[in-house]
């Protein structure tokens, strides 16, 4: 069930620990540590799935989601953003931006391998 | 110096030491291999101030300031002229401050042994010009006696005990 | 990597992390004062929020928890329904120490101050209550879940009014009417993946239903026409259900109904068979909630943010391109350049015997060496040099609390933070430079009503400044106060002893008296200083990086505390001197003059000291083969050199046979392998490789009193 995953956060903790889960479960990871970064690798590069943070410097997760589905390439691509359990408009954002779904912080790497399961 | 040591030389095993043995006055002395960084010939030290006889001074050893022991004088031995064997032995000793790398001035550097632990006996309380807080053990190789010498204390001591003491 | 091994180093990114955002949260904050910009407060937000769900992600709980609650304060100052008061500000300060020490303790594996977190959490709610936020949700409470499922909480779950499908066997189960809208798809929300979810919660049976699918001409392959039934076996909670179909809520039109099995006629009326829309009450949230913030620009930050960004690690950091190294690889790469500066010195003299071909090809290698090791020593050297914002930074924060709490009007004034200098010199000038600015504030600035009683402006000014000058790096604490007050002090000092009744003395030696021991003219000791143990502590620390210290003022106007620091630890300029066959080094800092002594100008003093009348005073001759216990050339004075050095404010004649050169020298430590000796700063390797012994210069006023004088400090 491989394929390679764009990790966006601008908290190397976090990109650490989501790089170490995935990559034990066999999928490449490539970090970003925020929106314009994780675009620029979009843009000339091919990814299986976004996972984003949103709260990040330079570009959010919301806005990074609605410029990637603007990109053909990327049009069905699956996309996840992380957000807080209490932050429902956040997530309706999300959606309405064009995220597939969405992941609740916190969250232990089972839990991250299961949501990335569904859609990949 | 041409004896055939391979015959009597145990296996390097869990049971036994390998030393380097040195020769100071009459006796023979032994140094545990692993605190042995190198050997290299006599040169002129750096002198300290107020420190105390046996301390030679500093050299510069590739770059690191290492302290030399006269030996002779530290075991209270006559002094003799430094000549062409006269060698320096470089030790590096576990100290409170982490490692410690020391020269120790000695007439002659003689013969790397193994000596099984089990042949090591304890020194007797008197006899030796060395204080027995400085010697693990004796051992016989070769009818030769070795003594063996606790680097560690012996060196750490040495630079520690303050000005004047005597072995 | 072990698991444990790999959390263990995540952790420690954790916590870096961790402390470089409360440093951007700090600075941020006291930025925030002036001026209360979006940008500035989104800035502070994502700081805390990263690290509440970095914190809550790695179980650590208890940091998690409190910088919600900070958190939520953030928010609502960021969009608007909170107003940014100083008291805000100040109750957000001392949350960030209040985390700080948190992650401290939890970084250490101690036990936190719950005392004072709770007491932090406390005031934090309470400011919270005063003024409800009216934010669409209520800050700090669990989901309300408005969208998550199809029936609000209350509604009861429809009972299915018609018979239970054949496929439910009689058993409980579910039937879900699934109409998804026709852009649902086009966010990779696959239906079947659904499906394939629902069928681990129990046997399913899917019906397709086509019809409502347009010709394949007008057919777009990524709108769903398709609507299905599913009937799903089993005893399962709805919550479950709902779960699979969580993202695709408000793309999807769904509904629910259940049937308990096994006879049971559905009591209810059947609530509308027909799906029910759910338009997500989280549909009109959305319009109202705050729209996602606009990608922010690159605002440089305040140079607190700056330092704080500018180390950030390899994984693709914001800046030019850095990386951490550790100290002990640059301090070998050090050694190593200090080596081929001995060894090129070497081969320069090597080159004096030669023939006259091989010399011209020998000096010319050598001239292309001696360039090439000078540059690459001054490249290593730079790696260790930092600016010194690292340790001006903690003054604004600093002068803020300060000043509120002495009720004083201060203006920090910061210049050249750019300046660079040695990574362990900056580590140690830290503290002394704290000293220093709180008595600027404590002592030298007068309360408003005094300042403006003198004509001054009621702010008064610090300034903290740094340049290079000649090799050296400079710093300046300034301030606009009172002054320093000559009759006091020299009162001060007589009562003391350290200064006797008669003696006269220029301005500038009264104002270096408040570098002595013991000296405070404070009459009240507050906690901020005046117990007088700060001034010499200060000097010392930086005479012990090398430096020297003074200070000037005009009372009434202020003060200027000037520092002189050499720009690295490492090496020093020396002075080489030669007495009978042994070489020494003396800092070049250090020396005033060198003059060749004249006999008759030599005084004995009872105790067995020796005064030189230098021009108008007398100092202490030192001499140095009798301090080392060497053999000199002679013993007379007039033979030799006389070398006057300043140390702690006094000066020294220091008695050596001949001057050498001047040369810059690598400084080594005796302690490494033997240990220190008084009166030896430390030890360096000459050109020809040998080593020679570095004069320890304030070393030499102890020593020296101690051999002659008893203990007891000479007067000036």
């Amino acid at each position: 069930m491989a394929g390679v995953i764009l990790a966006v956060d601008d908290s190397a903790s976090m990109r650490q620990m989501v790089n170490f889960t995935l990559k034990g479960a066999g999928y490449d990871v490539v970090q970003a540590v925020d929106g314009v970064e994780a675009l620029e690798y979009a843009r000339k590069n091919s990814v299986d799935l976004v996972l984003t943070d949103v709260n990040m410097p330079r570009m959010d997760g919301i806005t990074l989601v609605k410029e990637l589905r603007a990109l053909p390439a990327y049009r069905y691509t699956p996309m996840l953003v992380l957000t807080t359990e209490s932050s429902q408009d956040k997530k309706m954002q999300g959606k309405q931006a064009g995220a597939t779904g969405w992941i609740v912080k916190p969250f232990n790497p089972d839990q991250l391998l299961a949501t990335i399961a569904r859609v990949l | 110096m041409s004896t055939n040591i391979s015959d009597k030389r145990l296996e390097a095993a869990e049971d036994a030491g390998q030393y380097l043995t040195f020769q100071l006055g009459r006796e023979e002395y032994a140094v545990d291999i692993l605190r042995v960084q190198e050997i290299k010939g006599w040169e002129r030290a750096t002198r300290i101030p107020h420190a105390p006889d046996y301390v030679l001074g500093v050299i510069n050893l590739r770059g690191a300031i290492v302290p030399i022991i006269e030996l002779r004088k530290r075991f209270a031995l006559e002094s003799i002229d430094f000549g062409p064997t006269t060698v320096v032995i470089v030790v590096k000793v576990a100290s409170p401050r982490g490692e410690r790398t020391v020269g120790m001035v000695v007439d002659a550097v003689c013969e790397v042994y193994n000596v099984a632990h089990a042949d090591v006996k304890a020194p007797p309380e008197v006899g030796s010009s060395v204080d027995t807080a400085f010697v693990k053990g004796l051992a016989t190789v070769e009818s030769k006696m070795l003594i063996l010498l606790d680097i560690d204390r012996l060196i750490n001591a040495s630079i520690l005990d303050g000005i004047g003491a005597a072995a | 990597m072990s698991l444990d091994l790999e959390m263990e180093e995540i952790h420690k990114i954790f916590f870096e992390e961790s402390f470089e955002g409360l440093d951007v949260m700090e600075s941020s904050l006291l930025n925030l004062d002036v001026n209360a910009d979006r940008e500035t407060i989104a800035r502070i937000f994502r700081a805390a929020h990263s690290i509440k769900g970095g914190a809550a992600t790695f179980g650590f709980m208890e940091v998690s928890n409190f910088t919600h609650g900070v958190e939520t304060l953030l928010d609502e100052m960021r969009n608007g329904t909170r107003p940014v008061t100083p008291d805000a500000i100040q109750l957000l300060l001392q949350s960030v120490d209040g985390l700080r020490e948190m992650v401290k303790a939890v970084q250490a594996k101690q036990p936190i101050d719950a005392q004072r977190i709770a007491l932090l959490a406390d005031e934090i709610a309470q400011l919270l209550a005063r003024h409800p936020g009216k934010a669409a949700e209520p800050p700090a409470v669990a989901a309300p879940a408005p969208a998550a499922s199809a029936a609000a909480a209350p509604e009861p779950v429809a009972e299915g009014a018609n018979a239970a499908p054949e496929f439910l066997a009689g058993g409980p189960g579910w039937v879900i009417d699934f109409q998804p809208h026709r852009d649902m798809l086009k966010t990779n929300n696959e239906p079947l993946r659904m499906f394939a979810e629902l069928e681990r919660l129990g046997a399913l049976n899917v019906i397709a239903d086509a019809s409502a699918v347009p010709a394949l001409a007008e057919l777009q392959p990524d709108a769903c026409h398709l609507r299905w039934r599913l009937e799903l076996a089993g005893a399962i909670e709805k919550r479950a259900i709902e779960e699979v179909f969580d993202w695709v809520d408000a793309n999807c039109s769904i509904s629910y109904q259940h049937y308990a099995g096994t006879g049971a006629a559905p009591a209810a009326p059947p609530v509308a068979a027909a799906p029910v829309a759910v338009e997500a009450a989280a549909a009109p949230a959305a319009a109202t909630a705050v729209s996602a913030p606009p990608p922010e620009a690159v605002a440089v930050p305040a140079a607190g943010a700056a330092a704080a960004a500018a180390p950030k690690g390899a994984s693709g950091g914001g800046d030019a391109g850095s990386i951490r190294v550790s100290t002990t690889k640059v301090d070998h790469l050090i050694n190593l350049v200090g080596e081929l500066v001995i060894t090129q010195s070497m081969l320069s003299r090597f080159a004096d015997g030669c023939s006259p071909a091989e010399l011209e090809k020998l000096r010319e290698g050598l001239t292309q060496l001696t360039r090439n090791t000078r540059e690459l020593q001054e490249s290593v050297m730079q790696i260790r040099m930092l600016p010194i914002s690292f340790a001006f930074n903690r003054f604004p924060r600093l002068v803020h609390d300060l000043s509120r709490k002495l009720g004083k009007k201060v203006e920090l004034k910061l210049s050249g933070e750019g300046t660079e200098l040695d990574k362990t010199v900056l580590e140690k000038i830290s503290d002394p430079l704290v000293h220093l600015v709180r008595n600027a504030l404590d002592h030298g600035l007068e309360k408003p009503e005094a300042r403006v009683a003198a004509g001054k402006p009621e702010t008064g000014t610090i300034e903290l400044a740094a340049f290079h000058e000649g090799g050296n790096i400079i710093i300046e604490v300034k301030d606009d106060g009172g002054g320093l007050n000559r009759a006091k002090i020299l009162k001060r000092a007589r009562e003391r002893g350290l200064v006797a009744d008669d003696a006269e003395l220029s301005d500038d030696q009264i104002h270096n008296l408040i570098f002595a021991a013991g000296f405070s003219t404070a009459d009240t000791i507050s906690d901020v200083s005046g117990r007088g143990v700060g001034m010499d502590v200060v000097r010392r620390n930086i005479q012990d990086l090398g430096g020297v210290v003074q200070i000037s003022s005009t009372e009434g106007a202020g003060s200027t505390i000037r520092i002189r620091l050499p720009l690295t630890l490492a090496i020093l300029d020396g002075q080489l001197v030669r007495v009978g066959a042994h070489t020494y080094v003396i800092s070049l800092v250090a020396i005033v003059e060198t003059i060749q002594a004249q006999k008759d100008r030599l005084n004995a003093v009872p105790g067995g000291a020796e005064l030189f009348r230098l021009r108008d005073e007398y100092i202490p001759v030192v001499r140095l083969y009798e301090m080392f216990g060497v053999e000199p050339d002679s013993r007379a004075i007039e033979d030799g050199l006389l070398v006057v050095v300043e140390a702690e404010g006094r000066r020294f004649g220091v008695l050596v046979d001949d001057l050498l050169a001047q040369q810059q020298v690598v400084i080594k430590t005796l302690e490494t392998n033997y240990r220190q000796v008084a009166g030896v700063a430390g030890a360096t390797i000459l050109g020809d490789g040998t080593v020679a012994l570095i004069v320890d210069v304030p070393g030499l006023v102890q020593v020296f009193n101690e051999s002659f004088t008893g203990g007891q400090t000479l007067a000036a």
